[in-house]
């Protein structure tokens, strides 16, 4: 039945062409976000490339990436939407003695409406990438408030009244792990489990981010990276050190890992970044590594 | 909810409509969340063409059928066993199909009520009464419930042996978790006060005053929940003590929103997940049989060790409560135990250490483990009955 421009295969090349390279099972998730008009959760370690996801699919669709950072205590009114209170104040100067119904219906009204990332979202023309990142360091009112917003695509303000959504944007959220998520949320999303790359996929990305890069290298570099991460550290590098660490080596003309050891252990500082992995990682270590890299 | 798109051929046939149905239950009894919706966009996504492709059957269901990390790992075996019927060895089957599944997950684990003969109970001995205050309590007659459950209370749990007896201690121990959790929040909210200024309902005062804000309407901050963590011996000495606790753990885990549990022995065991069971009976006998069959020593300090690398990062935030629950007894070195508490105490707000011997006359904490981390606990106290539990409340309530 699988003909060669299978969905999800068409999903892969494009975003591919947009600079992410996503295994099979991504680009399915991909495919089926857009079919089922599901949000997708992203779960998986920090740098494995979670946020670049949602950059990559608002590029794909050619289409605005709003992103909503979260974190601990961030409320609805950060998160939807938030009075300019200055003007108002201003206003209600302009109209001092006037009836005070009036001045209210005016102040409260579309004017003084300041729309944070998530009425921004839904009042977008062209359906937007809505990229809700770090969804667990929000608190679980959010959570629950958040997941209404997913189902109905329509808010209400109290002074305002009820806003339904001018198109369904797409909606990633990714999440680190830092708190268990409620089974709601959970089931509301298709979800992926994002893993680093294997080291050919990685080497894939290199070629893709760093056009000047040398295929050898790149594969040798990739392959020295997915042993670090095997290594008992506190700090496993991203697919973003990856690509500093290739940067930082290809700046200084290195061809192949093994022709400059020396430099190879000092530059690892791009992989690294806790005092604690970097005295575990020591020049033997290094050797070592880079024995098994062919 | 969003609907989804008309697909051009929305029915694939009863016969995989009826397979689909039969993996939404298998993934159901091996802990998935799957509700109608989920089936529903299956049966819909498996009547298109490129749905149907074997290979993209798979991490379609996948993406769609899976909402955790642990899902995530387990699917492809399940997916294996069901629609290939390979690997069936470790798949916790529904009950009308044959199981082959171990007894640590499977249906009959429901039977492991503590105090049946896979439970804990096997390993409760009556011990000689060393604390005649105890002894008078437990010949009360039980007048009604409430006094029952106050003489539960003061009650020694290694001198609790009958079965009935048992089982209410647990239930109890799950309701004080419960309660705890109610009346700390609500000490919380009340003496919280807010520093923000409410803006929005400043300005809605000061319309009638021409925008002088004449009273300032402030804002209180959202008190951030506390987070309870649980370190649980279940050594051999502790093998009186750990049945009650494990009990109190998983009411902890349903009250608390945010409390992470762990056991640990030779070694450290994240039992959260295990314990997130709804039925109490069957995730407190599936913990025993972890906990129990222990023999071997204690390494407190080892166990710390690893639960700072591992888990303390993710699990710890600003207003934490560390909760060890162990009778001191370490076979490790000392010193590695003091400094991995050191360690702990550096990242977390508080620590108790709650250990069952104090409740006993004349008991000093001599173990060489428990002199060591005496200098890192910030409250040390008794734990061998219920209302002792109830006692570490103000502790944690002033968080």
């Amino acid at each position: 039945m699988q003909t060669a421009t299978a969905p999800r295969d068409l999903i892969a090349d494009q975003l591919a062409r947009h600079g992410y390279i996503p295994d099979q099972a991504l680009a399915t998730a991909l495919w089926l976000m857009d079919m089922l008009k599901r949000p997708l959760l992203l779960e998986g370690e920090a740098g494995v490339g979670k946020t670049e996801i949602g950059r990559a699919l608002a590029s794909l669709h050619d289409t605005k990436l709003i992103r909503l950072q979260c974190y601990e205590g961030l409320d609805q009114n950060a998160a939807l939407y938030e009075w300019n209170y200055q003007r108002q104040l201003l206003a209600i100067k302009a109209r001092e003695g006037a009836e005070a119904d009036g001045v209210e219906d005016l102040i409260f009204s579309e004017r003084y409406l300041l729309e944070r990332p998530l009425l921004a979202a839904i009042r977008q023309v062209k359906p937007p990438v809505l990229l809700i990142d770090e969804i667990d360091r929000a608190d679980e009112e959010f959570e629950a408030f958040l997941l209404e917003l997913l189902s109905d695509f329509q808010v209400s303000i109290p002074e305002l009244g009820t806003i339904t959504a001018t198109s369904i944007p797409r909606v990633v959220l990714t999440s680190n792990g830092t708190r268990e998520l409620s089974d709601a949320l959970r089931r509301r999303c298709l979800y992926h489990y994002v893993d680093f790359p294997d080291v050919d996929r990685e080497a894939r990305i290199l070629a893709a981010r760093l056009p000047g890069i040398d295929a050898r290298l790149a594969q040798q570099i990739a392959s020295l990276v997915n042993s670090i991460r095997k290594e008992d550290l506190r700090k496993a590098p991203g697919v973003a050190e990856t690509l500093d660490w290739a940067a930082a080596l290809m700046g200084v003309g290195i061809a192949r890992l093994h022709d400059d050891p020396a430099f190879v252990h000092e530059s690892m500082m791009c992989l690294l970044k806790t005092a604690e992995d970097k005295s575990r990682v020591t020049r033997e270590v290094t050797d070592r590594l880079l024995g098994k890299v062919a | 909810m969003a609907k989804a798109r008309p697909l051009a051929s929305d029915d694939p046939g009863p016969a995989i409509r009826h397979r689909l149905a039969g993996f939404a239950t298998l993934l159901r009894h091996n802990g998935f969340a799957i509700g109608l919706a989920e089936t529903r966009d299956a049966l819909q996504l498996l009547g298109t063409a490129a749905g149907q492709a074997s290979s993209s059957a798979r991490s379609s269901l996948r993406a769609l059928f899976c909402g955790r990390r642990s899902d995530w790992d387990r699917f492809d075996e399940l997916f294996a066993a069901h629609w290939m019927q390979r690997g069936m060895k470790t798949v916790v089957r529904p009950r009308h199909v044959p199981k082959a599944a171990p007894a640590l997950f499977g249906p009959d684990a429901e039977h492991d009520a503590p105090g049946s003969e896979t439970g804990p109970a096997d390993h409760i001995e009556r011990l000689p009464d060393d604390d005649g205050a105890e002894t008078i309590e437990t010949r009360l007659p039980k007048r009604d419930q409430a006094s029952a459950a106050e003489a539960l209370g003061k009650k020694d749990f290694r001198h609790i042996v009958d079965a009935d007896e048992l089982a209410a201690t647990h239930a109890l121990a799950g309701r004080l978790a419960r309660s705890m959790r109610a009346r700390i929040t609500r000490r919380y909210r009340s003496k919280a006060r807010g520093k923000r200024l409410d803006l929005r309902r400043t300005i809605h005062r000061s319309i009638g005053t021409g925008g002088t804000p004449v009273r300032l309407i402030h804002r209180r901050r959202k008190p951030k929940p506390l987070r309870l963590v649980i370190l649980l011996d279940v050594s051999g000495s502790m093998s009186v003590y750990a049945p009650v606790f494990v009990r109190f753990m998983h009411g902890v885990l349903g009250a608390f929103r945010e409390a992470e549990t762990f056991l640990f022995h030779t070694r450290l065991m994240h039992v959260t997940p295990a314990l997130r069971e709804k039925d109490a009976g069957r995730a407190v006998g599936r913990l025993s049989l972890l906990a129990t069959g222990v023999g071997g020593g204690t390494e407190i300090g080892a166990s710390l060790a690893a639960f700072n690398r591992f888990h303390a990062r993710r699990v710890i935030h600003s207003r934490t409560a560390i909760m060890i629950i162990s009778d001191g007894y370490d076979t490790g070195e000392p010193v590695r135990l003091a400094s991995e508490m050191a360690a702990l105490r550096r990242r977390c707000r508080r620590i108790a250490w709650l250990n069952p011997m104090i409740g006993w006359r004349d008991y000093a904490p001599e173990a060489r483990g428990m002199k060591a981390a005496l200098p890192f606990v910030d409250l040390f106290a008794p734990a061998h009955n219920l209302d002792s539990l109830l006692a570490i409340e103000p502790f944690l309530a002033s968080l």
